[in-house]
């Protein structure tokens, strides 16, 4: 674990244990509980998040964010989703 | 004003007994007695009533928590209501089987403190003899238990030129994060300011060390940094703001906007035995004293920070300056701020290394 992960399109990225996806009832949005942190996910975030099983590589999912999201351009969505995973692997949120 | 936010987590101070004494604890001069703690009833009840109102977290604190025999039906509780329930244990008094019995309940994370990298400073500081080897036990069963470790180390002059081997030990234990938090100075720390308070020279070089480190372990350990007040420019957003995000409950049931707001003489506290949370939160005078923007004086009154930092921390303008309606005294603004900062030069520069422990009866 001493070696910072690069994320890439052969990643599989889970939830990290622990860290909980949540929808917080009081303000109306999807969050992750993570150790004295909440990170509150948009829309976007929240359709990557919750496609993270540990199970789908990165690709395979950007192919079906592609399908779910017509109107984006599938580069516009690949660096979303590198960027956002990478983001919470490097917090120790999420593992790939 | 307009409608109260609802906040995001509940600190629950179960208990202040504990076997360290800190002399920098952030607990009231007068320590809570164990016969006046809350019943595990009431405190489900607050539990509760927090996530009701909207609370994510909560967070069971001391002294040490695990000195409650009932902490694991606490942590039940909060799990069943949604929250998601953290540990700050100073690591002494618990072993692998109460932390089983812990998960068991859903506890999600522990935050351990540190009084240093090793043993010699660090037990001088905590007043306990063996804690440090008992640390890194506790460290390594919450590792090996497979939950996430914060490693949190107080920095002061007496034990800052350790940050390197602060932040390496927090590697080597496996914790996903470190939070070197400088001291906060009102309570116990207000009495002991003249053998902790660093001096500028050696807080320069902990920023840069920070830095250092943030990039070099980028992916490996997330690094929070609580900077000290009394050499910034400008205040910190003392708990978000007054009210706005956070909620503690001390042993016997007072509801405070921060842990340290006991410390303001003359305020009084709801307790939620008496009164529910919610009612508390939104309606009580001590609440809605310091919420929002309209109490504030000049120079806040007219600044642009007036929502980022809300005014500075509130325990501390009462402490420096015996008013807490004041502007904090941390920022550079206030009229307050150089008399302030010449204390801390001052007693930097003397270099008085002894303690007044934190004791039943020694506040
Ligand atoms: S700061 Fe030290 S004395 Fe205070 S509760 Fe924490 S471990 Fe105990
Ligand atoms: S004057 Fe008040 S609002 Fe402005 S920076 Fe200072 S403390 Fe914050």
């Amino acid at each position: 674990m001493n070696e910072r992960v690069q994320v890439g399109l052969e990643s599989v990225p889970r939830l990290g244990p622990h860290m909980r996806l949540r929808h917080d009832k009081a303000r109306g949005q999807w969050t992750i509980q993570a150790p004295e942190r909440s990170f509150v996910l948009d829309q976007t975030a929240h359709a990557i998040v919750s496609r993270c099983d540990g199970k789908v590589a990165l690709g395979t999912m950007i192919d079906d964010l592609c399908a779910a999201f017509p109107g984006a351009p599938r580069d516009v969505i690949e660096k979303d989703v590198l960027a956002l995973v990478q983001n919470f692997v490097d917090k120790g949120v999420m593992q790939a | 004003m307009s409608a109260v936010e609802p906040p995001l987590a509940l600190l629950a101070e179960v208990t202040h007994r504990c076997p360290l004494q800190c002399p920098y604890c952030s607990n009231p001069l007068a320590l809570e007695r164990p016969a006046n703690e809350m019943a595990t009833a009431d405190w489900l009840r607050a539990i509760a009533e927090a996530a009701e109102l909207g609370c994510l977290q909560v967070h069971f604190s001391g002294g040490e928590p695990t000195a409650r025999r009932d902490l694991e039906q606490l942590v039940a509780g909060a799990t069943a209501a949604g929250l998601y329930t953290n540990l700050i244990t100073s690591g002494v008094g618990w072993d692998a089987r109460r932390l089983t019995a812990l998960i068991e309940a859903g506890l999600e994370h522990v935050q351990l403190s540190f009084q240093d990298s090793g043993a010699d400073i660090g037990e001088r500081i905590g007043g306990y003899q063996g804690a440090h080897a008992k640390k890194l036990a506790a460290a390594k069963t919450v590792r090996e238990a497979g939950l996430p470790l914060t490693a949190n180390f107080v920095v002061h002059r007496q034990n800052l030129h350790h940050l390197p081997e602060m932040l390496d030990m927090a590697v080597t234990l496996g914790a996903h994060r470190a939070e070197i938090a400088n001291v906060q100075y009102y309570g116990w720390a207000l009495k002991n300011r003249a053998a902790l308070m660093p001096s500028r020279a050696q807080l320069d070089e902990m920023t840069a060390a920070v830095a250092e480190a943030r990039k070099r372990l980028e992916g490996i350990l997330v690094i929070d940094y609580v900077v000290p007040d009394y050499y910034a420019r400008r205040p910190k957003s003392c708990m978000g703001g007054w009210g706005r995000r956070f909620l503690n409950i001390s042993p016997s049931g007072r509801v405070l906007p921060c842990h340290a707001a006991e410390s303001i003489e003359g305020m009084a506290f709801d307790n939620v035995r008496q009164r529910s949370l919610v009612d508390i939160w939104r309606g009580s005078e001590a609440f809605n004293r310091f919420r929002g923007t309209a109490w504030m004086p000049e120079p806040c009154r007219s600044c642009d920070r007036k929502e980022i930092d809300w005014g500075g921390c509130r325990c501390q303008a009462f402490a420096i300056t015996g008013d807490a309606a004041r502007t904090d005294p941390a920022c550079g603004l206030s009229d307050d701020h150089a008399r302030l900062v010449d204390v801390a030069v001052t007693e930097a520069d003397a270099g008085a290394d002894g303690f007044i422990y934190r004791r039943y009866g020694a506040g």
